[in-house]
């Protein structure tokens, strides 16, 4: 299986405040990687640096061999390729649940109005919100919300789902259905790096689980063994206050 | 009723009715390139080109910091007697109008877009919109609406802001007040009819203001 992303001595500072102390990380296709750690550990700053959100202060990122710190890289192509869940949902508010998927095939893929609508039909229904087509943003609930923000993202057709925090924000009786919604997609093959608080996921679904601490990877093992046998200090304190 | 007729009050608004029609279309015309140049510079304010910058916050503040009739006065005296051409009364007021309202316009815009959350536009490029379109389709019709209250009350302002262009004699509301006085004496009558007419104007659109306001709040 082919590498998806490749992370080589990435190095991040927001002005003398490193947060991310040279990463490396593979990614292969269809691996569903969780990415766990204490808060100010870094770990949404890297994932937001592999869709270039964050401008990276030095080394590489590689999402399907194409270099993102090139010079010649079109960073909204790679976009298209690469989805993006955020903590907060970030619909657009001014536009229905529709709107807010259509947009990206339409504006970017130039795909016309009712082509848009009409892919997008199987891809509300897989999120279990085909009734909520034509609602605005403000009249659904966290967990309604985030489903239509994985939506928007599936509608781009990506390759690979960058997910951060996705629950985090949610009320936990709503965590259910979402966790639900990327298990599917994991399930489908979709290459995946989640960034999360919930172990029960991470367990479950990763195919391996990243554990971080002040801006490196401390340890990195399929779960049954990070979770089981944990090998560093750091990682047993962490997971001893979280499970 | 003969007596009513014949008075003071009424026979000055003929005149005062032809100056309101200048000043809103001195303001209206105004307003629109004030709102093109707001625009423009208000996303120069934005940029993270120094130069840019720069250019919009030297207009911003030269704008925002020169009296308004000292700006009129530049524009119908100054520029021509330097430059060596000739300006009507009318696109003077109204280039002094646009200039000044679009330094005032141009702190909306950037305000506005400034208040947009930031994950918005996160949102929109994350998906693969340019800048740009991120701008366009995301940002600004979430911006325009929060524009709109603060837009309104600049209306109010260089509507009254017009009546300071009376000084180089054009034939706005405060102006024809003035010239009916001038030859009636009847200072009294003529100002209370044109203050009224202002408040004709302002008063229905501050109260049309604040309920677009409340609505914009919940």
């Amino acid at each position: 299986m082919s590498e998806m992303i490749t992370v080589n001595n990435l190095h991040k500072s927001f002005g003398k405040n490193e947060v991310l102390k040279g990463i490396d990380m593979k990614v292969k296709e269809q691996e569903v990687v969780c990415v766990i750690g204490p808060s100010g550990s870094g770990k949404s700053t890297l994932l937001r640096c592999l869709n270039l959100l964050e401008e990276v202060t030095s080394g590489d990122v590689f999402i399907e061999g194409d270099n993102l710190t090139g010079k010649n890289v079109n960073i909204n192509e790679v976009r298209t390729r690469v989805g993006m869940v955020f903590q907060h949902f970030n619909l657009f508010p001014h536009m229905t649940v529709m709107e807010n998927i259509t947009i990206g095939p339409m504006k970017i893929k130039k795909v016309s109005k009712e082509q848009a609508r009409k892919e997008a039909i199987p891809i509300l229904r897989k999120v279990g919100l085909e009734e909520k087509a034509d609602v605005y943003p403000e009249s659904l609930s966290g967990g309604q919300k985030q489903r239509v923000a994985i939506a928007r993202s599936l509608a781009m057709n990506p390759k690979i789902m960058l997910f951060d925090e996705p629950t985090s924000a949610l009320d936990p009786e709503l965590v259910g259905d979402v966790l639900e919604v990327m298990k599917d997609l994991g399930k489908e093959g979709m290459t995946m790096v989640v960034v999360t608080h919930e172990m029960g996921f991470a367990r479950e679904m990763g195919d391996r689980v990243i554990f971080m601490d002040e801006g490196v990877i401390m340890e990195e093992d399929i779960p049954e063994n990070l979770f089981g046998n944990p090998q560093h200090e750091r990682t047993r304190e962490f997971l001893s206050k979280v499970l | 009723m003969e007596a009513i007729m014949e008075s003071h009050y009424i026979r000055v608004l003929p005149f005062l009715f032809e100056g309101l029609i200048w000043t809103l279309i001195i303001t209206g015309v105004g307003l629109f390139f004030g709102f093109i140049l707001g625009a423009i510079f208000g996303m120069g304010r934005l940029s993270k080109n120094k130069l840019i910058y720069g250019i919009s916050s030297i207009y911003v503040e030269a704008l925002r910091g020169t009296p308004i009739l000292a700006q009129i006065l530049f524009i119908y005296f100054g520029l021509p007697d330097l430059l060596g051409f000739n300006i009507d009364k009318i696109s003077a007021s109204i280039i002094a109008i646009s200039l000044n309202a679009g330094a005032y316009i141009a702190e909306i815009v950037r305000g506005a877009v400034y208040s947009i959350d930031k994950g918005q536009s996160e949102a929109g490029r994350s998906i693969g919109l340019t800048r740009s379109q991120t701008m366009r389709y995301i940002i600004w019709p979430q911006a325009f609406k929060r524009m709109i209250p603060p837009l309104g009350n600049q209306f109010v302002i260089s509507l009254k802001d017009t009546s300071l262009f009376s000084v180089i004699a054009v034939g706005e509301l405060l102006y024809m007040g003035q010239q009916y006085y001038g030859t009636t004496f009847a200072a009294f009558e003529a100002l209370t009819m044109v203050c009224l007419l202002y408040l004709a104007i302002t008063v229905p659109t501050a109260l049309y203001l604040r309920k677009v306001e409340r609505r914009l709040d919940v």
